[in-house]
């Protein structure tokens, strides 16, 4: 066993000391490998924080939503319906819910409107998210004023900014009072949004949402397990997508790498045909152009990986922001709370260094048949 | 010591080309002499210096290496035998450019996986007895004709083989370090070691040193000598 | 099917590993019919160097599976939130018939590569390569098995359809998946906490018998295997419900969450490995009369059945330790 031990320590130093006698190829390769993992890592890290930024914000979201239609279109629960739920098993709360979209042609973007449940905002005042708040140019104090779609003119004094940590959803929020809310919009008391209920047992989430179908045939519940779920799909599936064009990317490296492996230079064969002269085995060197791969792949997995990491989560994934995010036009600038998962981490080794591995397979066997006797002649 | 056998070697078989560099080789190889194998080139010398050193494998024919048969060995236990029996220098001295002489001395011991501080120890004395400390640290491609031989000689000696094997030793050498190889060769030869070398130097096959000297040709052997020197060679 | 990266790494190191050995097959066959060691002939050297080549292959398969099979089980744990009524692992392979099958057929192509490569160990150890033309069936009779478990997965994961809300459609209830369901047929308590001892013990027992007399291989192997399928099995029924600390949650699989510390890996790691050395045991011992093998096998049979004992007893400790360790009580007194 220490002799096992002893000689793979043999075969890496070796090894460390041939890749530095070798810089400008291998540092090419370095370059290409890293860059490949960086790409393929910034694209998980980036879609996984997202996730599960979207998770963390869902926490706080009510169990179920009713939405109202008509005409198969999303349209105000009109007064009565919140009396008319009564009283179903297992709902511990349930209020109507507040909120629009606002078109904001100064800065081109579309603002939300809402009105918070708990903590009212004071009538004429505003609560605005940061992102819009530096967009416009805000600070607390400052009056702003929208013009509704009626096209009256409306003030407001900005009362809060929110903090920037919730910015992925913040970015275009802006709370304000009730009464402010329904004058803007239009809204006649006693209609809402919808409505929001609350479950706390999440086994009876489903029976009240079946329950609120039969009640109200033409509302829709909505469940936040639900969301989360197409969440996960549509998150995954967009990764994917990236990925399945990435795998364009990592057949080339594939092809590069395998070239790289068997285009030796006449005076790599020849040091090979040494070694194999002076008592080294096919095995010995197959073993020792292990050790060149692992160490290559493991410097350009943790090079591209760090990169990565520093990527997207300290330029805010600067690189594909507009492909990736991008729902609204006002674009958060937010930094993603930094998640590693090893899971992620074993699947992009998958990406990387699999089909690296697979590719030198055979031109690795190939340099370490060379003959022992080839030097001699 | 060795005994080989109706050895032939062919390259190329069955293909148009093919050709036999070695067509029948009977020789007998007694320890702790040196013998010398001298031939034009192209007489099949070094294809069997490289079948006596385990470097490849007879087409055909027995190879006995101290009463055992090697010759239907795998490469796997040949490559064995050849790091634990043999020690090479080469004509071209083949040594690892970029690397230090004493990691050169030290590569042949990688493999088996031995201490690190003795293999040092040991690579340092070698490079000492052949008066080469002083550049043991030194690139090889920085080293002169002569030292890079003697690096050579000492990475032959690392893994204290009883054979030495050598391929057209001084032909890449002037007078004075072919001397000064024979002079080395002397004292390997006194130690003990067998010593198997090609030349046509005469300077090597006729030098007092030489016990036995095969003359080849066309992959036979033409003359096998072994009359000289057992006098004064060791019993 | 859907479309996520672990799917797609999954599918394409199966694919690989398939398309090589594949691409290799009929070098196998060259090697089985013009095999001849005593020959000097260019052809047997040029065979001689293909060995090389299958073995690294099929040590890289052996460890591509090895890290599959993890990755696996992994991504079946995380897409449970995809399918409604999953909970963990078992939900997402319970989605369609695949899913199990396609998992044990993993967990069977890997032994079976663990075997050849103790075999290949072997034979390349006896001067003559005395098992060279066995060795290679045995690969071309692993290419079907490897295709089988690729096609089982892709089946699995073709089949698979998450519940997701589509923007046309208002109810919103995706039907509750036929079967899905965390709780595994649990067997009662004591008498599987017995049997799991004493297969334990006969499996770490024939191990250190062999160990010490150089006999009974072939029971290391049974016993190693049987207490495999017993070790899962009570694994199920009693092990993780000690870990979970609740009387219902049987499942092989959380353990290996971060929720639970990653006790699983302590529990599986010796499971698999003493499970493959003692088989390994039991695989190398039909060539034991072999006359260059008559030392190399005992030899390396007796290092194999001294790691299976070592692993079982330490599978068994580890077991052990937990259920110690827990506040559950599942059997009074």
């Amino acid at each position: 066993m220490n002799a096992w031990i002893a000689k793979q320590q043999y075969l890496i130093d070796f090894t460390l000391s041939s890749l530095a006698r070798r810089k400008a190829k291998n540092l090419g390769l370095l370059i290409v490998y890293t860059l490949i993992v960086f790409l393929l890592a910034s694209v998980m890290l980036f879609t996984h924080a997202l996730r599960h930024e979207a998770a963390h914000v869902l926490d706080g979201a009510p169990e179920v939503v009713l939405q109202r239609m008509v005409a198969g279109r999303h349209d105000l629960i009109p007064p009565g319906y919140l009396e008319r739920l009564g009283r179903i098993r297992g709902v511990q709360n349930k209020e109507g819910r507040l909120w629009g979209y606002y078109y904001d042609p100064v800065v081109k973007a579309n603002y939300t409107f809402m009105v918070p449940n708990r903590e009212p905002v004071p009538a004429g005042t505003l609560v605005v998210g940061a992102a819009l708040a530096k967009a416009r140019g805000l600070a607390v104090g400052n009056v702003i004023s929208f013009r509704s779609y009626s096209g009256k003119l409306f003030g407001f004094s900005v009362a809060r900014i929110l903090s920037p940590d919730t910015e992925l959803v913040s970015a275009d929020l802006v709370l304000l009072n009730e009464g402010d809310f329904r004058n803007f919009f239009e809204i006649a008391p006693g209609y809402f949004t919808d409505i929001a209920l609350s479950v706390a047992n999440p086994q009876e989430v489903r029976n009240v949402a079946t329950k609120l179908a039969q009640q109200f045939p033409d509302s829709r519940p909505i469940l936040r397990d639900e969301i989360l779920r197409t969440y996960e799909s549509i998150f995954n599936w967009r990764e994917g997508i990236v990925l399945a064009l990435a795998s364009l990317a990592i057949l080339a490296f594939a092809i590069f790498a395998w070239e790289k492996a068997s285009g030796l230079s006449a005076e790599e064969k020849r040091e090979i045909g040494i070694l194999k002269a002076i008592g080294w085995e096919t095995g010995d060197v197959i073993k020792m152009k292990f050790w060149e791969g692992a160490l290559v792949s493991l410097a350009a997995f943790v090079f591209g990986y760090v990169l990565a990491y520093l990527h997207v989560f300290h330029t805010s994934a600067m690189l594909f922001t507009p492909v990736l995010k991008g729902w609204a036009v006002l674009y958060p600038h937010f930094d993603l709370p930094p998640v590693i998962d090893g899971f992620q981490v074993a699947t992009l080794f998958f990406f990387t260094v699999f089909p690296y591995a697979a590719a030198t397979l055979v031109p690795i066997w190939r340099a370490a048949i060379t003959d022992p006797d080839s030097v001699m002649r | 010591m060795i005994e080989l056998t109706d050895i032939r070697k062919a390259f190329n078989q069955g293909r148009e080309n093919e050709f036999h560099a070695l067509g029948g080789i009977d020789l007998q190889l007694p320890a702790q002499r040196v013998t010398a194998l001298r031939g034009p080139s192209g007489s099949g010398k070094t294809t069997l210096l490289s079948i006596i050193g385990c470097l490849s494998r007879p087409t055909s024919g027995r190879v006995r290496l101290k009463g055992q048969d090697i010759s239907g060995l795998p490469e796997r236990f040949l490559t064995d035998i050849r790091r634990q029996t043999f020690g090479f220098v080469f004509q071209q001295f083949n040594l690892i450019k970029g690397l230090s002489a004493l990691e050169n001395v030290m590569l042949p011991a990688y493999p088996l996986g031995g201490d690190w501080r003795e293999l040092h120890e040991k690579a340092q004395r070698l490079l000492g007895d052949l008066r080469l400390s002083h550049r043991r640290e030194a690139r090889v491609e920085w080293l002169s004709g002569g030292e890079q031989q003697r690096v050579a000689i000492a990475r032959a000696l690392i893994n204290d083989p009883e054979i030495i094997i050598a391929d057209e030793p001084t032909a890449n050498l002037d007078t004075a370090l072919s001397m000064e190889f024979m002079a080395i060769l002397e004292k390997l030869s006194a130690s003990g070691k067998t010593v198997i070398l090609t030349s046509h130097d005469p300077l090597v096959v006729d030098s007092s040193i030489v016990h036995q000297v095969v003359d080849m040709r066309d992959g036979r052997v033409v003359r096998q000598d072994t009359t000289r020197n057992t006098m004064e060679s060791p019993a | 099917m859907i479309f996520q990266p672990a799917i797609i790494a999954l599918l394409l190191a199966s694919l690989v590993c398939v398309g090589l050995l594949v691409v290799s097959a009929p070098f196998a066959f060259d090697i089985i019919r013009h095999w001849n060691i005593r020959s000097g002939s260019e052809r047997q050297l040029v065979l001689e160097r293909r060995t090389y080549l299958l073995s690294t292959l099929l040590t890289f398969v052996f460890a591509t599976q090895l890290v599959a099979l993890l990755l696996f089980v992994f991504n079946a744990d995380k897409m449970s939130s995809m399918f409604v009524g999953a909970m963990c692992a078992v939900g997402t392979l319970n989605v369609n018939v695949f899913g199990f099958p396609a998992l044990i057929a993993q967990i069977v192509v890997f032994f079976l590569a663990a075997n050849w490569l103790v075999i290949n160990h072997v034979d390349t150890r006896a001067h003559d390569y005395p098992l060279v033309r066995i060795k290679y069936i045995l690969l071309l009779a692993l290419l079907p098995l490897l295709l089988v478990a690729a096609v089982l997965q892709l089946r699995y994961f073709l089949g698979l359809k998450a519940d997701v809300i589509t923007s046309c459609c208002g109810s919103l209830f995706s039907e509750e998946a036929p079967g899905v369901t965390g709780d595994a047929a649990a067997s009662p308590p004591l008498p599987t906490m017995i049997a799991f001892y004493v297969a334990l013990a006969l499996a770490a027992g024939a191990g250190l018998f062999y160990r010490l007399r150089k006999r009974g291989a072939y029971f290391v192997a049974l016993f190693s295997g049987a207490a495999f399928v017993v070790a899962m099995a009570g694994i199920l029924s009693f092990v993780s419900l000690y870990i979970y600390e609740h009387p219902h949650h049987h499942c092989p699989f959380c353990v290996l969450k971060p929720e639970y510390h990653y006790q699983g890996y302590w529990l599986y790691l010796p499971l698999f490995i003493g499970t493959a050395a003692g088989l390994g045991v039991g695989a190398i011992q039909p060539f034991s009369r072999v006359p260059s093998l008559t030392v190399i096998v005992p030899a390396f049979a007796r290092k194999l059945a001294t790691l299976a004992a070592v692993m079982w007893s330490l599978f068994a400790a580890v077991a052990s330790f937990m259920i110690l360790n827990s506040r559950l009580v599942l059997l009074e007194g």
